[in-house]
């Protein structure tokens, strides 16, 4: 892929990332109601509240507060957590690698198995398995995945409890890991049982958060692919003697992938901002979990940076699909 | 379907033709009967609950639903942990949800639809302005948006709802603006146009009415969407306080004690998966039976 | 004729799954010997594309084989397993269509679409795979074909694609080339150019080609010997000479009167006579009843058995 290509689609992030930070940061300054008044302990007086604003910054003007901390971000800082009174940056990289895991796993299961599925149902188009295919896609829509993730917490955490539903790693392991990868750590030092328990935690919160982009996925990938089927290249495949499955992978499957791509591609920043609901209910120690708490208590240097985090994940998994529709379709490609 | 191909174009006919396709639709049927069953707990909830859903009993804590051993008469589906009656906290559960549905529903139905018609119809740079705005709406996950919203707005049950229409009003807006572009460029409401109507008046009187049974369709779906979104808020906490009996709340504090008590969870999550599959089914039976194209 | 390379034997197809498919072919007898170039003419609709497709298998799924046989030297193309057909596609029967703007696959380089059929049916490795389909570019006069081969199909012109594709047809040294109007979609100039081709590379590999065309002028310039169809029946055929020097059949001479040429004033140019047409449709629905009847004749035999 040509330099000049990445770098064109690096600096079109930039004024999203400006935009983002803008919005947040003026939008949780309207805030009604005072995350200081929170904070303040029983008898405190109004020095010490003067002096808890002055420690956060509250009481310069918006403006002067948006460029202080504009200018501490870009020097990575981050402010101070307002209830869990540590760095913001700190706590944001401690929770980071969880989160990255487990939607890295979720877009490879989506992908997958939503290309599986759509190959299934072009394989078997006007037939049983296609009608297959249909229902499980469509009952998969039709249920939205918070209810999805709750549902696997009843049928395999409880009532068949084959799967752990909590957490990331069973504690009782006491395992330490240098880097908060736990999965990639445990894989690369070659510890399988370890490897197996971060596995077993990951399958489910990682299958709920992939269920609506395997719908997806499935739909898209296999309505292009049977237009596809029908073009004159295809024929071409068959008049050279090609078998049906060679046909379907190996002419087909990239140019479906392409309007695939295209349609579904916003469908990958959905899984991103699934990760926080989807976090909280299987308890899992990421940073969406961490953006309801900091929520909850108004911790704002907490969800400044949170949101902030969220926007550049967004901005990267977009270019990496705009790279990924780039590499496939060779006419963009130059 | 068939009911269609019966009616003449033009006048009441259609009316009634469509109101009788429906009443032969099972979706319609399936969907009409879910919705109606929730409305009725929802108003009846004090008659039809067994207790008051806020009375504690710590001695009956975690009692189990009425089949399985160490159950109590009184308790059909059980108690949660601080010993409330399930069944009565399901039923005045509704009572959130139907409001949920209704209201912030509506809302954003009528944000979505001004904003919409006034786009489709009068084009140029309101047109850009909104369509603008719907795709940088577009662009940002709902459950994140919505949280972030909450946190601005503040916890409580308005707050839910008037996130919920900040967030969906786009669903109504797109489709509206479309529809509206299609319906413009016919005969009628150019003859309208000539007959020397304001503006104003023909998206009123000919552009609305026949964007009403797609609106109907919408407005069903997003009613369920809005169930889900209040459940999901107060799942997190960040919706009524925790006291209140709300299905989130109650897979909430089920799903803490899952492993000793699986029915605190299992009915709420019981009672969502009923009530959004209902609330689609009717938006997708009203879509087939008032959409002349689909019926043809 | 079984030292026929393609001997096609009372074909009779029909489209639609109703009671009553609609027939589009009515016995088609043709049959293209080796070396040989057989222009199979008619208008659109006349059902000629769909006597090549059936040799290739690509039949749209609406259209079925009613009767007949479509014999590749003596064995039935219809008739035999999958597998045995795949082998012989792409390797001894052969496609040039008539599109090369659509007929190759968008994402991937034109040295993968060459080299696939020589590793698929000759089992080639890559490297001399590509060696091989380098000689081949070359051979349909194909400038910088090492260039080409990295290339990618939007990268190169109407009549270069064409040019691949005639590659890729003659790659593995086929005995029969069915070319569905393979000059239809280009323009006048490099119509020429590849009607040259086709004839100089056909000439050095003794290969018989099914030509099929709705243009008596290309048919004038490249085929041996021309059978003309109508409404789904082939009306006449013969050697090529023959024929352009003395059409028998009416309808023949009336494609010929309705063809322009540069050897006859514009205003000499004369659509087929509308009579023709009904009388020649008349005859084909007539052949349909016939055909009915002798489907009931035989139904009644095995009945009363």
């Amino acid at each position: 892929m040509p330099a000049a290509f990445v770098l064109k689609r690096l600096a079109l992030a930039v004024p999203t990332l400006v935009g983002v930070a803008v919005i947040v940061f003026v939008l949780l300054r309207v805030v009604p109601g005072d995350p200081i008044a929170m904070m303040i302990p029983p008898g405190a007086t109004e020095a010490d509240i003067a002096n808890l604003r002055r420690v956060y910054g509250l009481d310069s003007s918006i403006l002067q507060q948006f460029l202080q901390w504009a200018g501490q971000i870009l020097q990575g800082e981050f402010g101070t957590s307002i209830s869990m009174r540590r760095d913001v940056l700190d706590l944001i990289l401690g929770r980071l690698p969880a989160t990255l895991e487990l939607a890295v796993a979720a877009i490879l299961l989506a992908v997958a198995l939503g290309t599986g599925l759509a190959l299934l149902g072009t394989w078997g188009q006007g037939g049983p398995l296609e009608v297959l295919v249909d229902g499980f896609t469509g009952l998969t829509l039709a249920i939205p995945d918070f209810l999805w993730g709750l549902i696997f917490i009843l049928l395999l955490g409880v009532a068949w409890p084959i799967l752990p539903i909590s957490g990331r790693i069973d504690p009782r392991l006491g395992v330490e890991f240098a880097t908060g990868f736990y999965l990639a750590e445990s894989l690369l030092r070659g510890e399988w049982r370890i490897f197996g328990g971060i596995v077993a935690h990951l399958v489910l919160p990682a299958v709920a958060l992939a269920l609506p982009l395997v719908a997806a996925v499935a739909r898209l990938l296999k309505a292009s692919l049977q237009a596809v089927l029908q073009e004159d290249y295809i024929a071409m495949a068959r008049a050279r003697g090609m078998g049906r499955w060679r046909i379907i992978l190996r002419e087909g499957l990239q140019n479906a992938a392409i309007p695939t791509v295209t349609l579904g591609g916003v469908q990958f920043t959905f899984l991103i901002g699934g990760t926080v609901l989807i976090e909280r209910i299987f308890s899992y120690p990421g940073i969406g979990n961490m953006a309801i708490g900091a929520v909850i208590q108004r911790d704002l240097p907490l969800i400044q940076g949170l949101v902030l985090t969220f926007a550049l994940i967004f901005i990267v998994v977009n270019l990496a699909v705009d790279m990924s529709y780039a590499a496939l379709n060779p006419r963009l490609r130059r | 379907m068939t009911g269609a191909v019966a009616a003449p174009a033009g006048g009441e006919r259609p009316r009634t033709g469509a109101l009788a396709a429906a009443l032969r639709n099972p979706r319609v049927w399936f969907g009409g009967l879910v919705g109606l069953a929730l409305l009725l707990a929802a108003v009846f909830a004090p008659l039809l609950a067994p207790h008051d859903p806020l009375q504690q009993d710590l001695m009956l804590g975690q009692l189990p639903p009425f089949w399985v051993p160490g159950a109590e008469p009184g308790y059909p589906l059980g108690t949660d942990s601080l010993g409330r009656d399930l069944a009565s906290r399901l039923i005045y559960g509704a009572r959130v949800a139907v409001i949920v549905a209704v209201v912030a529903a509506l809302a954003a139905a009528v944000l979505g639809t001004v904003l919409g018609l006034l786009a489709g119809f009068f084009g140029g740079w309101v047109d850009a302005l909104v369509s603008r705005l719907v795709d940088i709406w577009m662009a940002f996950p709902a459950v994140l948006l919505a949280i972030v919203l909450v946190a601005v707005i503040g916890t409580g049950l308005e707050a839910v709802i008037v996130a919920i229409a900040v967030i969906d009003w786009t669903r109504f807006c797109r489709v509206i603006r479309a529809e509206t572009l299609v319906q413009k460029e016919q005969d009628y409401v150019l003859a309208a146009r000539t007959l020397g109507l304001a503006r104003l008046r023909t998206l009123y009187s000919e552009v609305l009415p026949n964007v009403m049974p797609l609106l109907l369709t919408l407005l069903t779906l997003e009613m369920g969407i809005a169930i889900i979104v209040e459940a999901i808020l107060s799942f997190v906490g960040l919706s009524i306080s925790s006291d209140e009996p709300t299905w989130g709340g109650l897979i909430a504090e089920g799903r803490q004690y899952v492993h000793d008590a699986w029915w605190i969870m299992s009915f709420p999550i019981l009672c969502l998966i009923v009530v959004v599959l209902g609330l689609n089914a009717l938006g997708d039976g009203l879509r087939r039976v008032l959409d002349p194209v689909m019926r043809r | 004729m079984t030292d026929a390379y393609l001997d096609i034997a009372g074909l009779h197809m029909a489209v639609g799954r109703g009671r009553r498919p609609l027939p589009i072919l009515r016995g088609v007898d043709l049959a293209v010997a080796p070396g040989e170039v057989h222009g199979l003419v008619g208008e659109s609709g006349a059902g000629k594309s769909m006597v090549g497709r059936t040799v290739l298998g690509l039949l749209p799924p609406a259209a079925r084989v009613t009767g007949g046989t479509v014999q590749y030297r003596g064995r039935d193309l219809l008739a035999m397993p999958v597998a045995e057909r795949r082998a012989l596609l792409g390797a001894k029967i052969a496609l040039i269509p008539q599109d090369p703007m659509t007929a190759l696959n968008p994402v991937h380089r034109i040295g993968r679409q060459v080299t696939d059929v020589l590793r698929l049916h000759l089992g080639l490795r890559q490297k001399p795979a590509l060696a091989r389909a380098e000689e081949l570019l070359a051979a349909v006069q194909i400038r910088e074909p090492g260039r080409v081969l990295r290339q990618y199909p939007h990268e190169l012109s109407g009549g270069m694609r064409q040019r691949v594709l005639i590659a890729i047809a003659f790659a593995c040294d086929p005995d029969l080339i069915v070319a569905d109007e393979p000059t239809t979609a280009l323009d006048v100039t490099v119509q020429r150019q590849i009607l040259r081709l086709l004839k100089e590379m056909q000439g050095r590999a003794g290969t018989a080609i099914l030509f099929v065309t709705h243009d008596l002028g290309v048919v004038s310039k490249i085929c041996d010997r021309v059978s003309v169809i109508h409404a789904g029946r082939i009306l006449e055929s013969g050697a090529a000479t023959e024929i352009f020097a003395a059409p028998r059949h009416a309808y023949t001479r009336a494609l010929f009167a309705a063809t322009p040429r540069y050897d006859r004033p514009a205003d000499a140019l004369h659509p087929i006579p509308p009579a023709l047409l009904s009388a020649l449709w008349a005859e084909a629905h007539e052949a349909d009843r016939d055909e009915a009847d002798r489907d009931a004749a035989d139904r009644a035999t095995e009945d009363g058995r």
